[in-house]
């Protein structure tokens, strides 16, 4: 008997998909829910930081601090929402959370910069939120170097030789909208791809319909084929929906070419969609499998893709963790393609990874189907 | 019906649902391991910190004053070159493969230029990372702007040096407000899932009707599916705050027994969730997504990766009805600010108002379901 009868794996396409027909909801999530998800967190999350409340405690009250202010305000990225007197009361400003940067300028500030001394100006940032505070800081900076810089042509003629012209390329905006939704759609394609799968075998196993299924003359990697074609379907129109709203509605660039996308798309979920099988296969029941697929897609999709946090600046042992997932391949496709127009020619690495995964997890899920039934 | 009589019932139930979860060594261990595996991996990864950007270097002068410029740049710890040409083309490839993700080019004639005091070398950075490129180009502009000076007139510094102080959190550590976060996120998918699964698995299971032709009320019924759940939300707790001092040495410094009870609080809005997911839906597979619907906005708006203040204003709005949120501020003001009562009973009151919400509405229509 031949492992692989077209027939058969067909009808154990259709056995799934009538199944999925029958559980509406499922299915309606299945479409709805990275499409939803992609434009609420569109919408709803950004790294931009603007508006941070300023406070001042000017106690030169000269014409030079009045002009580094107003190249703070002139930043848009702070709101100087008020002024203190003396610096003791810094302390409860920030702790009643008033203030997330307090700016405390030097009585003799305005007489320093003339006599061409250095004068400090102190930031007092909340830490707490340590990640904010960096950015805001680093605002701050460059706004301080500005007036820095042009206050030593002003006071005291000094010409820099040197002088740095920065250019920003891909996303010349930096907007955080546009790092966010190309991501998105790997990352929200990684859970929902594990998610779907992971149910499926272990369903069979608690309904007893699996002795059944072992039972009919379909082989095993029918069985496997079967239940992945349906979702892969799901799983593509999902990637070409969540893409097409990703421009239609957020404005991302779209640079390369869609073709390669699906490609890649394709190779990205039979790889996904297998892990979702072995963890289904493994855990024999639903409750188990959910723990478990919710383990392995959810945090690592988020947090070990580079989709927000860079790998390069993780400890070792998780950096070498980060090339077991998938995500983390197809987001470098995703942002490549939107955003940098670039194809196969650069791409080709990650996409033979992919294809690579892909072939792993479905020799995977075979493999620990047959122990668990055997 | 006599008090203890009531209590023994009870106690049988809970005890049952114990069994029933631990039953499965595998789910034990991951209720176990995951805290810990996910603590370290949060802990570890969600940073900002902005330092060892991969750089590639073009320096078409081949001067002394370019490779000083470009070695001030690497020895500043910002900046970690990766590859070094003399041709423009080769940095947009690095870009573009991702291999570096900022540029720095030096222009032919540069010393010439600089000699005449009009030299530029070209920054390159991949936007791709928004908050990347924004920092690292603004540290990247300093160290230029301090090596022009020391070049241009030596001796002479900057006009205005601006010196941080970070309160709270003096060393930036993002570990220190991220680990505890940690528990918020634990707690959700813990208490969240598995109510919803476990009433589920009976009802696909058809015990649940077993269940309620046994002497136990319906309130009992819910109960000992719902403590639990919540006891192992407060092991979970004892867990993740001695790995978060111990291993991770974030300072602690309020009080446990005031974060012990937002942790009831927390537990009680999320068991009140799990349970309305548990009445609206007929299988696992149901009850799994549609919590999934429901954890994925809660734990992406409460502020925990995402600050809350970066948000349009009125998601800003809809957060304070997150439990999550104030659940956060209660945990990370504890940790961090040593805050007390006299500053979070807003957190407490919000998250008492929604658990007793929750809970009652859930009960309700629990009871609709069953009968």
């Amino acid at each position: 008997m031949r492992a692989l009868d077209p027939t058969r794996l067909l009808a154990m396409a259709r056995k799934e998909v009538l199944q999925l027909r029958r559980d509406p909801r499922s299915l309606i999530l299945a479409f709805l829910l990275p499409v939803a998800l992609l434009v609420f967190f569109g919408y709803a999350i950004s790294w931009d930081v603007s508006d941070i409340r300023l406070v001042v405690v000017d106690q030169d009250r000269g014409a030079k601090a009045r002009e580094l202010l107003d190249g703070f305000r002139a930043s848009g990225r702070f709101a100087i929402v008020g002024r203190l007197e003396r610096t003791a009361d810094i302390g409860p400003l920030l702790d009643r959370g008033q203030a997330r940067i307090v700016l405390v300028i030097p009585p003799r500030f305005d007489a320093d910069l003339g006599a061409g001394r250095t004068a400090v100006v102190q930031a007092i940032v909340d830490g707490s939120d340590a990640n904010t505070a960096t950015i805001a800081l680093g605002y701050a900076q460059a706004i301080v170097q500005q007036f820095s810089a042009r206050a030593l042509f002003q006071t005291r003629r000094v010409r820099l030789p040197v002088t740095a012209a920065t250019r920003i390329w891909y996303n010349e905006e930096l907007s955080s909208r546009n790092m966010i939704v190309p991501g998105l759609v790997a990352v929200i394609m990684m859970i929902i791809a594990g998610l779907l799968t992971s149910l499926t075998i272990a369903r069979e196993w608690e309904r007893g319909t699996m002795e059944q299924l072992a039972s009919t003359p379909v082989s095993r990697l029918e069985v496997l084929l079967g239940k992945l074609l349906p979702y892969l379907a799901i799983g593509l129109v999902d990637v070409a929906l969540c893409s097409l709203l990703g421009v239609v509605i957020f404005r991302v660039p779209f640079r390369g070419d869609v073709f390669f996308l699906m490609g890649a798309s394709f190779a990205f979920l039979v790889g996904t969609l297998g892990l979702g099988l072995v963890i289904s296969a493994l855990a024999r029941t639903q409750l188990l499998a959910t723990q478990i697929g919710m383990i392995a897609t959810f945090l690592p999709g988020f947090l070990l893709s580079g989709f927000m946090f860079p790998i390069d600046n993780m400890p070792l042992v998780l950096r070498a963790i980060t090339y077991l997932v998938p995500a983390r391949y197809f987001l470098v496709v995703t942002r490549g393609i939107f955003l940098k127009g670039v194809g196969p020619e650069v791409l080709w690495s990650e996409g033979l990874l992919m294809v690579l995964y892909a072939f792993a997890g479905l020799g995977l899920a075979a493999h620990s189907f047959r122990k668990e039934l055997g | 019906m006599r008090l203890p009589e009531r209590f023994d019932r009870l106690v049988e139930m809970v005890h049952k649902e114990l069994i029933q979860v631990f039953r499965d060594p595998r789910l034990a261990r991951i209720v176990l391991v995951a805290p810990v595996l996910q603590l370290l991996v949060f802990g570890y990864v969600v940073t900002t910190d902005v330092r060892r950007i991969p750089t590639f270097v073009v320096d078409q002068d081949r001067t002394r004053a370019s490779r000083d410029l470009v070695q001030t740049l690497a020895a500043s710890g910002y900046f970690r070159i990766v590859g070094r040409s003399d041709r423009p083309r080769d940095l947009v490839e690095a870009l573009d493969h991702g291999r570096a993700v900022a540029g720095v080019d030096v222009p032919r004639g540069f010393a010439r230029d600089a000699a005449r005091q009009a030299a530029t070398v070209q920054l390159v950075f991949d936007g791709t990372n928004s908050n990347t490129a924004t920092v690292g180009s603004g540290y990247a502009e300093r160290i230029v702007m301090a090596y022009a000076l020391r070049q241009g007139s030596p001796g002479r510094s900057l006009p205005v040096d601006l010196r941080a102080r970070a309160w709270f959190n003096p060393n930036l550590r993002s570990s220190d407000y991220n680990v505890p976060a940690v528990m918020g996120q634990l707690l959700l998918i813990l208490s969240l899932l598995l109510t919803s699964l476990a009433v589920v698995r009976e009802r696909e299971a058809g015990t649940l009707e077993q269940l309620m032709v046994s002497p136990l009320t319906a309130g009992e019924l819910i109960i000992g599916k719902t403590v639990p759940f919540a006891l192992l939300g407060v092991f979970e707790m004892v867990l993740i705050t001695s790995v978060a001092l111990f291993w991770f040495r974030v300072p602690f410094q309020g009080s446990f027994l005031l974060l012990l009870p937002a942790g009831l609080l927390f537990i009680l809005c999320m068991l009140g969730a799990g349970l309305l997911i548990s009445t609206v839906s007929n299988t696992q597979q149901e009850a799994m997504l549609t919590s999934f619907l429901v954890i994925m906005p809660v734990m992406l708006l409460s502020g925990f990766m995402f600050p809350v203040s970066s948000m349009p204003v009125a998601f800003q709005w809809l957060t304070l009805l997150n439990p999550l949120r104030h659940f956060l501020e209660i945990v990370r003001a504890i940790f961090l600010k040593g805050a007390g009562l006299e500053a979070l009973w807003p957190q407490y009151l919000a998250l008492l108002v929604m658990g007793a919400g929750l809970l009652s509405f859930a009960t309700t229509r629990f009871h609709k379901t069953v009968s």
